[in-house]
């Protein structure tokens, strides 16, 4: 970690600190919470370096999860060990959950009325459109790899047309898609 | 009480499962989660997931909040708290565990390989989710051009998601095109 040597020493926020924090980041983070993370643990409280944040983050970008919730689990515990990582974890999700869940109320008593059938229609339309929007983003650098955009279909046709279950799927694709993924860069660098 | 108590089980082990499985995001699981609450377990209708799903998208947050409703819907607090217990706990031990071996294994090829070889399977889960839920929230034509709309412009400009939100709950508020 030569680069950090010549910056001036970060911030070790304490338990509560990492709570409130991440509280704040969950109550304010409206259509996904990353960029809004960078800004408030890089620059406003200087918890992480720019370099560490982009580490932590492909850690957290690489296993299981959500990206945000592992990421408040791994500045949680790199501070303050299992205690830290409580604390950012259920500053992540508690207030967004009271939140969802008060809208679900609404929603549950409500939704007989036409108007709020007819708004709550067009929600969902457009949370369908986002997730579209987000389909093509995560799909579009494959498009001119034949082998990569072959799994990636493959998947397509046993999730959403077969309704195949996800563990059988990623036991037998996730292998041979690594397999090819190791396969190609060996070839590139011959 | 017992009912109950089957319910719990179920989603504890449903939950537990997806947080492991949830490669490359919490959208990549939609499909498989909607499989087992929608068609295995019967607990509400597609179109009651889809409503879920865009609750959970127009509240702050990180976007798995889909997870908390469901246990809600299910069997209220309790179901709250095993589903939240079961979705963000096991990929959160495996994230502190990791913590501990990253600076080794992050410079390690394989590291690289795994994630080059999961990037595909992600772009196929993304979009699986995106087809089944406009599937089920599409059923008027008015609705399949907003969600038409919408992808096109948070595919072209940098619109706040929220904005986009927004405007088609209006759209969909004056009725126009729903019957």
């Amino acid at each position: 970690m030569h680069e950090h040597v010549l910056q001036e020493p970060l911030a070790s926020p304490t338990v509560a600190e990492i709570f409130i924090g991440f509280l704040t980041l969950g109550l304010t983070a409206f259509g996904g919470a990353l960029p809004l993370a960078r800004r408030e643990l890089v620059e406003r409280r200087k918890w992480l370096s720019p370099d560490e944040f982009t580490d932590l983050l492909g850690l957290c970008q690489f296993l299981p999860g959500g990206n945000v919730i592992n990421l408040s689990v791994a500045v949680g515990v790199k501070f303050r060990g299992v205690a830290g990582a409580l604390a950012g974890l259920l500053g992540l999700i508690g207030g967004p959950s009271l939140i969802v869940i008060g809208l679900g109320v609404l929603y549950q008593r409500t939704h007989q009325d036409p108007h709020i059938r007819h708004l709550f229609a067009g929600l969902a339309a457009a949370a369908a459109g986002l997730l579209v929007s987000m389909a093509i983003k995560v799909a579009w650098p494959l498009r001119r790899k034949l082998w990569m955009a072959l799994i990636a279909a493959l998947a397509f046709v046993a999730i959403a047309l077969l309704r195949l279950p996800l563990l059988p799927v990623m036991l037998v694709l996730t292998p041979v898609s690594i397999f090819i993924a190791s396969k190609a860069n060996r070839e590139a660098q011959r | 009480m017992s009912a109950m108590n089957h319910d719990l089980v179920s989603l504890a082990a449903i939950f537990s499962q997806l947080s492991l499985l949830a490669f490359g995001g919490g959208n990549t699981i939609l499909p498989e989660m909607q499989r087992q609450v929608v068609e295995v377990h019967q607990w509400m209708s597609k179109a009651d997931f889809s409503a879920l799903f865009a609750l959970a998208q127009a509240a702050p947050g990180p976007n798995m909040m889909i997870v908390t409703l469901v246990g809600w819907h299910v069997a209220g607090w309790p179901g709250v708290i095993v589903t939240s217990i079961a979705k963000f706990g096991p990929s959160s031990v495996v994230t502190v565990a990791a913590m501990h071996a990253w600076e080794r294994f992050k410079a390690h090829p394989w590291r690289r390989f795994v994630q080059l070889g999961l990037l595909p399977m992600t772009a196929g889960l993304v979009a699986a989710s995106a087809a089944l839920i406009a599937e089920a929230s599409d059923t008027q034509w008015v609705l399949t051009a907003i969600t038409a709309v919408i992808a096109w412009l948070s595919f072209k400009t940098k619109l706040h998601p929220l904005w986009l939100l927004a405007a088609g709950s209006l759209i969909g508020l004056t009725g126009f095109g729903q019957f």
